[in-house]
């Protein structure tokens, strides 16, 4: 019945009442935790690397070891720490949740520092000179200004996630993933395209979010671009203003 | 008034910025302090405001050590304006203009309510409140930096090259109405520049270091063009030929704001009616 290309033995690619049948309970249940192990290493993620990101950027030398640790555990393939974790934490959220928190890491270490190190100089000095003690400058002046760049991170981050918890699947650790391997088990494509839509779904939609969450903070972002200098320049001019 | 006496500053990798400093800044006048690249003026001008610390010597304002008051505190009593204007890119013109008062925790409304005053008074079109610094010209992000540093009516304004990144055409506009501004808040201020000319036209008094961080003259336009003290102020001022071409251009500045303060009065009175 479905208008869609049939497999070697007649097997439509999309059968909806597998789908119709399963939505309620495999279907939402694969997606939740596909949710929850995605969005959880964001978030732990994100609470080390602010800290870690500041002290890097204010103790300089702890930088390039602190990189070089995050560079190699990015390296490790996600396969290979899933492997090596079930042997300590079993078939548990954990074993999916530690490698991609050191994952988020590696992304978002470097986009505090980074952030942080956009924050033009004479723009700190300026927070100084007016009177701003080193907490309140952080909060009020470097942290937003970084903002944009922090959030580029947390997009990769999120999206990365997303795309990895799949493979955990292949280990039985839960997620959209499992219905690649039902699918592959039982030789039966269903499944596998509903599983791939709907990551491919959640990855857009939590990029999308997150831009929007990134643009509603950063308005002077989008201010500026093409009409900045349109009236400016006359306007500076002994005679343009109250001169 | 501001006094260094015996002020000296060594940097820790040993170079020295600033070498036994004595100077007394009158209070309510622009004083400038010129001289070559390099020569110390901006490290004189932060110890003023505990950007950087003195090594030696002490500096009063008012008679007090600002050693004796916190960072932070005696910072927001001191109005601070730079090359790059050093506005927040994150906040809008009127609250960039807003800061200091708001850090002294002044109601919010009244902060934003005194700042689109003070942007008319420094010659900004109050239509440009609502915009983010990159959106304005250099010249413009330059008055908010004037703005913003007298947001909190400070006695002491320091100011660092503030006028050195605009074209020559908009500097001069905004050298006219500093001057026109200041004759009304009587600040006062400690301005650095490397233009000579610059010095000659705001400077009430003018103390010109050379490089090794010494102050070589300190004395008004006139006394200083009339007697170099030695040969790297009469070099600085381009010898003789320089020291003409500046009286010249001062008598001019002189005549052209006779001329402009009638033609204002003028103004005014047609105001008026
Ligand atoms: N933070 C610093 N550390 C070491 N040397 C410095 C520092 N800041 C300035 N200097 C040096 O001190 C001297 C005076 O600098 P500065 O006060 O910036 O001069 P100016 O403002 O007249 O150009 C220069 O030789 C400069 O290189
Ligand atoms: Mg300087």
């Amino acid at each position: 019945m479905s208008p869609l290309a049939a497999g070697d033995d007649g097997e439509p690619l999309i059968r909806w009442e597998w789908i119709s049948n399963n939505l309620t309970d495999d279907i939402a249940e694969a997606l939740r935790e596909h949710l929850i192990l995605s969005f959880t290493p964001v978030l732990l993620g994100f609470l080390v690397s602010l800290p870690l990101g500041l002290a890097c950027a204010r103790w300089k030398r702890l930088y390039q070891p602190t990189l070089a640790i995050t560079s190699i555990l990015y390296a490790l393939p996600a396969i290979a720490l899933f492997v090596i974790l079930i042997a300590f934490t079993g078939l548990t959220y954990t074993t999916v949740v530690v490698p991609l928190t050191l994952y988020t890491l590696s992304v978002l270490v470097p986009g505090v520092v980074d952030g942080l190190a956009a924050v033009p100089d004479h723009v700190r000095q300026a927070a100084t000179a007016m009177g701003f003690g080193p907490l309140r400058r952080l909060l009020q002046v470097e942290l937003p200004i970084a903002l944009p760049v922090v959030m580029a991170g947390l997009r990769v981050a999120t999206v990365s996630n997303i795309s990895l918890v799949s493979v955990g699947a292949i280990m039985g650790l839960g997620g959209l993933g499992q219905l690649f391997t039902t699918g592959l088990q039982r030789d039966f494509p269903t499944p596998i395209v509903v599983g791939v839509v709907l990551v491919i779904l959640l990855a857009l939609l939590s990029d999308l979010i997150l831009l929007g969450i990134q643009r509603a903070f950063t308005p002077w972002e989008r201010a500026g671009g093409t009409r900045r200098r349109k009236t400016a320049d006359q306007a500076a001019l002994p005679g343009g203003g109250a001169a | 008034m501001i006094t260094f006496e015996g002020v000296s500053k060594r940097y820790p990798d040993g170079t020295v910025a600033v070498d036994h400093l004595d100077l007394e800044i009158p209070a309510g006048r622009i004083t400038v302090l010129v001289g070559p690249s390099g020569c110390g003026k901006t490290t004189t001008l932060r110890m003023i405001n505990r950007m950087v610390d003195a090594t030696d010597g002490t500096i009063t304002v008012d008679g007090r050590n600002v050693r004796d008051v916190d960072p932070p505190t005696l910072r927001r009593g001191i109005g601070y304006v730079i090359q790059q204007a050093g506005l927040f890119p994150h906040r809008t013109i009127v609250d960039n203009i807003a800061t200091v008062p708001l850090l002294l925790g002044r109601n919010k409304k009244e902060a934003r309510t005194h700042a689109l005053e003070l942007m008319e008074r420094v010659g900004l079109d109050a239509a440009l409140a609502k915009r983010y610094p990159v959106q304005l010209s250099g010249g413009q992000q330059q008055r908010v930096g004037v703005a913003r540093a007298l947001a909190a009516d400070p006695p002491i304004l320091l100011m660092d090259e503030p006028f050195s990144a605009v074209d020559p055409v908009v500097r001069t506009g905004l050298q006219d109405e500093f001057l026109r501004l200041q004759d009304e808040v009587e600040k006062t201020i400690v301005f650095v520049t490397h233009d000579i000319d610059e010095a000659v036209k705001l400077g009430h008094r003018i103390a010109v270091f050379q490089v090794g961080g010494k102050l070589a003259q300190y004395a008004s336009p006139d006394e200083l063009l009339a007697a170099p003290a030695n040969a790297f102020v009469r070099d600085f001022l381009g010898g003789d030929k320089g020291i003409r071409r500046l009286r010249f251009t001062q008598e001019l500045e002189a005549e052209d704001d006779a001329s402009g303060q009638t033609a204002d009065t003028v103004a005014d009175k047609a105001a008026d009616r």
